[in-house]
């Protein structure tokens, strides 16, 4: 196939759908911090392709200009991995919840770090099952009254966070939406990271979880580059995850150069994928000696 | 018909497959035609194998009913397969493991003990080379040339050299000589036939049909009988430039597939049935996404892990009624290593040209069989057309427009001005979302429905291009044999067994089971006199879908679900039975 030709468009903008989230959805705050990013860093709008699972966060990528794909619940990071090594000349993002990606999804996004696939994941972690009306999430807090938990959560959250440490994800950042700026420049961070970058961002679900609320977030975040933290250093970032109380931090947790999936994957050594020629080419009769 | 077969048992861990291989290879290589059993089982030592290469100059599509030459290398061997062994043929095996008398072998079968171990001591203390002397005294019996034998174990040791080749042509060599020293070759020794003809699996094809078709991106998780693809393809994903991914899991895998596919590649997925269950949601996924997909589902014995290492054809109802609501899908099944090449080339067509999944029925018995195919069977030549239709115009690009076939004008990512968001949920031409503020709106009530008929509407697309069914065998017979996939393989022979009985029947076979055009279907069997369902599963299922989608009953049914084959003996057994007794 021909690379791909024609006038270049404009840069990614808002789709013509506006957002259908609740009045106030912490969501508001993340698809303009990736729109801010993607515009940042120049990137037209159809090499960027932005990939969701199911959940009211996951619904992003149908309010921005570039290329999306709306998958089911959970398999975002399947699919973009996908469309990632298929054209790894495009920018692929990974967008969705806590439920999507920490739940059913846990598995993929996991297998996704160590193996740091060049892909930017944005998680809008609202500590709840916002689309099905309010059930525990897997980072909802111990205690916490939901629908499925009317006498409090019994299990300890995942912590995204130290997850993605732990898992070999090479970048490593906690944003929040009541704070959009530093959000889009975490989020163009990663874009411009060679290799998985992982953004969990506090996005308050303001209908169902009246504990985690902005200002919840307000009265507590504060910015690890103001606190002299190494995003170098493992150990640090390691001790700085499980920070949760009175303090929690926002910012960038952990960076680390190292090669791609794509770097290592000799077949996209000569090109993206879907511009390489397909089909048996050479010497098609000496691969069915091997069959004599 | 002259055929000859030779068998060889043991436990897992003796090296019985390629003692098997040995044998089909030689065969394949005089221009015979082979279909080569590998029986084996969920042990990685120990328990029974067995590898049965069947051989003859006309094409043979199963392992046939009985055995010519067995060699034991244990004596569970002897007591598993020597009743079935013919008249005239032989029983070896080494006196120094075990006495075999001739009260446990039919009459008119020849024991042959052969030292096979103290042939290998000759060598080395590794009692494995025992299977090249084993192998060398078959083979003289078999009537392969002892230079073709010894090229073929020399291939079969690759770019090896040294002493162990050496061991094993010795060991062959004496192995030959003492059967020729004791005794002469079964009557039905083979002799050339023709050029060397290729030998692979039901899988082997299946990657090499897809790599044929444009195949550039794979995602699987190891499972039996499917296993065998990715590796066939892992092996060949530098020359071949198809990007090999062993997935996390199943789930990964299909959607990996269908992110490559909406990515711009042609993109496949293999696995069991229960992989295949775990992949359910996100073939829905494609037939919503409308993103071509072309998965294979290579069959074993269920329900869940079931027989890991036997087959069976107990997964249609599961591929015909896989993912919530409707959405349109084919399903084509390869009956024979050779058909495997083209159906998996039709598949990504398929898929292509109607935006939709396609599944490829296989199961074991052809997935990881061994049978013969001509080179020019086989055309690696053909160029795939170009994937994507649309030209870049930057204005009101719909991705799901209606069109009077149901098929919409696909871009890819990285086309300007093409962009759009592929949704798993409902959505309007432009892939707008209808399934929350617009839903049960009037207007968008009636536009959910007609989206759902232009998706439908590719069925009858499908039903036109894909490929119809069949009939073999001569027209107007007194009774007609339907079935579809492996299964076709044991009623072909049959039906040659019962010609040579001057019994005539036919064949109606599907290499689509689904979707089907009902009238063609019913004009089919309309054409048929008495008719006998041979499926390998416990309901019938392929029946079943008949009479859902025609109407026609098919009273008679042969089913088997013990996790072996059919034999084409037992397909004999009945059809004389139904001839004989049910009038006529
Ligand atoms: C396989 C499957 N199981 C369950 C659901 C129902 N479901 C939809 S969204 C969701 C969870 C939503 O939570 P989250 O991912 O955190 O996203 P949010 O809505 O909070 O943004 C669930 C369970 C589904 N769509 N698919
Ligand atoms: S329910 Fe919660 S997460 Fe969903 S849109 Fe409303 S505020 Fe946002």
């Amino acid at each position: 196939m021909p690379a791909p030709t024609g006038p270049a468009l404009p840069l990614i903008g808002k789709s013509d759908t506006r957002p259908t989230w609740c009045p106030g959805c912490g969501d508001f705050g993340v698809v303009a911090a990736v729109e801010m990013a993607v515009k940042k860093l120049k990137i037209p709008s159809q090499d960027v392709v932005i990939v969701s699972g199911i959940g009211c966060s996951s619904n992003l990528p149908h309010f921005l200009s570039s290329y999306g794909f709306h998958a089911i619940h959970g398999r975002a990071i399947p699919v973009a991995e996908g469309v990632r090594w298929a054209n790894h000349g495009l920018t692929v993002l990974a967008t969705g919840g806590d439920g999507d990606g920490f739940g059913i999804g846990v598995g993929h996004f996991v297998h996704a770090m160590r193996r740091n696939v060049d892909l930017t994941y944005v998680t809008m972690d609202n500590q709840i099952y916002g689309l099905t009306t309010g059930q525990a999430s897997p980072t909802s807090q111990l205690g916490q009254k939901t629908k499925s938990t009317p006498t409090g959560v019994i299990e300890r959250p995942i912590d995204p966070i130290s997850l993605a440490l732990a898992s070999g994800a090479t970048y490593v950042a906690r944003g929040f939406s009541g704070d959009v700026k530093q959000l889009a420049d975490l989020v163009a961070g990663g874009i411009q990271h060679k290799g998985f970058a992982f953004v969990d961002v506090f996005s308050p679900c303001v209908t169902y979880n009246k504990i985690n609320t902005f200002d919840f977030f307000r009265q507590r975040v504060y910015k690890l580059e103001s606190a002299g933290h190494d995003p170098s250093d493992l150990v640090q970032a390691f001790a700085r995850s499980i920070e949760w109380g009175d303090k929690i931090p926002i910012g960038l947790f952990y960076r680390v150069e190292r090669p791609t999936y794509e770097d290592l994957e000799e077949v996209l050594t000569a090109g993206p994928l879907a511009h390489q020629p397909a089909g048996i080419r050479g010497d098609s009769a000496a691969l069915l000696d091997e069959f004599v | 018909m002259s055929e000859l077969t030779v068998c060889a048992g043991g436990q897992a861990g003796d090296g019985i497959a390629s003692v098997g291989e040995a044998f089909a290879r030689s065969f394949s290589r005089l221009g015979l035609h082979v279909f080569g059993m590998n029986a084996y089982q969920s042990v990685i030592r120990g328990g029974h194998v067995y590898y049965l290469a069947r051989t003859s100059p006309e094409r043979v599509y199963s392992q046939g009913d009985g055995v010519d030459l067995l060699y034991a290398l244990d004596r569970a061997t002897v007591e598993v397969h020597a009743p079935g062994v013919r008249p005239g043929g032989f029983v070896l095996f080494d006196p120094e493991k075990f006495a075999v008398t001739a009260a446990d072998v039919p009459a008119g079968v020849t024991l042959l003990g052969v030292p096979t171990l103290e042939i290998a001591r000759k060598y080395t203390t590794q009692s494995i080379l025992q299977n090249a002397a084993g192998l060398g005294a078959i083979a003289f019996l078999a009537g392969i040339p002892l230079d073709l034998l010894h090229e073929v174990l020399s291939d079969s040791f690759g770019r090896k050299k040294g002493e162990i080749v050496d061991w094993n042509l010795g060991a062959s060599r004496d192995g030959y000589e003492f059967a020729r020293a004791h005794a002469t070759p079964h009557p039905a020794a083979i002799r050339r036939a023709g050029p060397p003809k290729l030998l692979l699996t039901g899988n082997q094809a299946i990657a090499l049909g897809a790599a044929a078709a444009g195949l550039k991106f794979l995602a699987q998780y190891p499972m039996t009988p499917a296993s065998s693809i990715m590796h066939w393809l892992a092996e060949h994903s530098h020359s071949l430039g198809i990007v090999v991914k062993q997935a996390e899991d199943e789930l990964a895998a299909i959607n990996m597939a269908i992110g490559a596919s909406f990515g711009g590649v042609r993109a496949m997925t293999a696995t069991s049935g229960g992989g295949f269950s775990l992949m359910v949601e996100a073939f829905g996924m494609a037939g919503m996404t409308e993103t071509p997909l072309v998965v294979v589902e290579s069959q074993r014995a269920g329900p869940s892990t079931g027989l890991p290492t036997k087959t069976e054809q107990g997964d249609l109802n599961l591929m015909i009624g896989a993912g919530q609501g409707d959405f349109p899908r084919a399903i084509v099944a390869p009956t024979h290593p050779r058909d495997a090449f083209l159906l998996t080339k039709r598949a990504f067509e398929l898929a292509e040209a109607w935006q939709t999944p396609v599944l490829v029925a296989s199961d074991l018995h052809l997935s990881e069989n061994h049978a013969t195919v001509d080179r020019e069977e086989l055309d690696l030549s053909s160029v795939p057309t170009s994937l994507f239709s649309v030209e870049p115009n930057g204005h009101d690009y719909l991705r799901y427009q209606y069109t009077p076939t149901g098929v919409s004008p696909r871009s890819f990512p990285g086309q300007a001005g093409l962009q759009y968001v592929a949704g798993s949920d409902e959505h309007d031409e432009k892939g707008h979302l209808v399934s929350d503020v617009k839903s049960g709106l009037p207007k968008w009530v009636a536009e959910r429905a007609r989206m759902m008929e232009k998706r439908m509407h590719k069925l009858d697309g499908l039903v036109a291009q894909a490929p119809r069914p069949e009939f073999e065998g001569p027209a107007d017979a007194p009774l007609t044999f339907v079935a579809w996939g492996s299964t076709v393989g044991a009623v072909r022979d049959a039906m040659r067994a019962l010609a040579a009985r001057g019994v005539a029947t036919n064949l109606l076979h599907f290499p689509t089971v689904f979707p089907i055009d009902p009238a063609a279907v019913r004009a089919a069997l309309g054409r048929t006199h008495r008719t006998l369902l041979v499926e390998a599963n416990y309901t019938g299922q392929f029946g079943r879908l008949l009479r859902a989608e025609t109407g026609a009953e098919l009273p008679e049914r042969l089913l088997k679900y013990d996790g072996e084959p059919f034999y084409p003996h037992e397909i004999v057994a009945r059809a004389l039975e139904m001839l004989n007794h049910g009038g006529k």
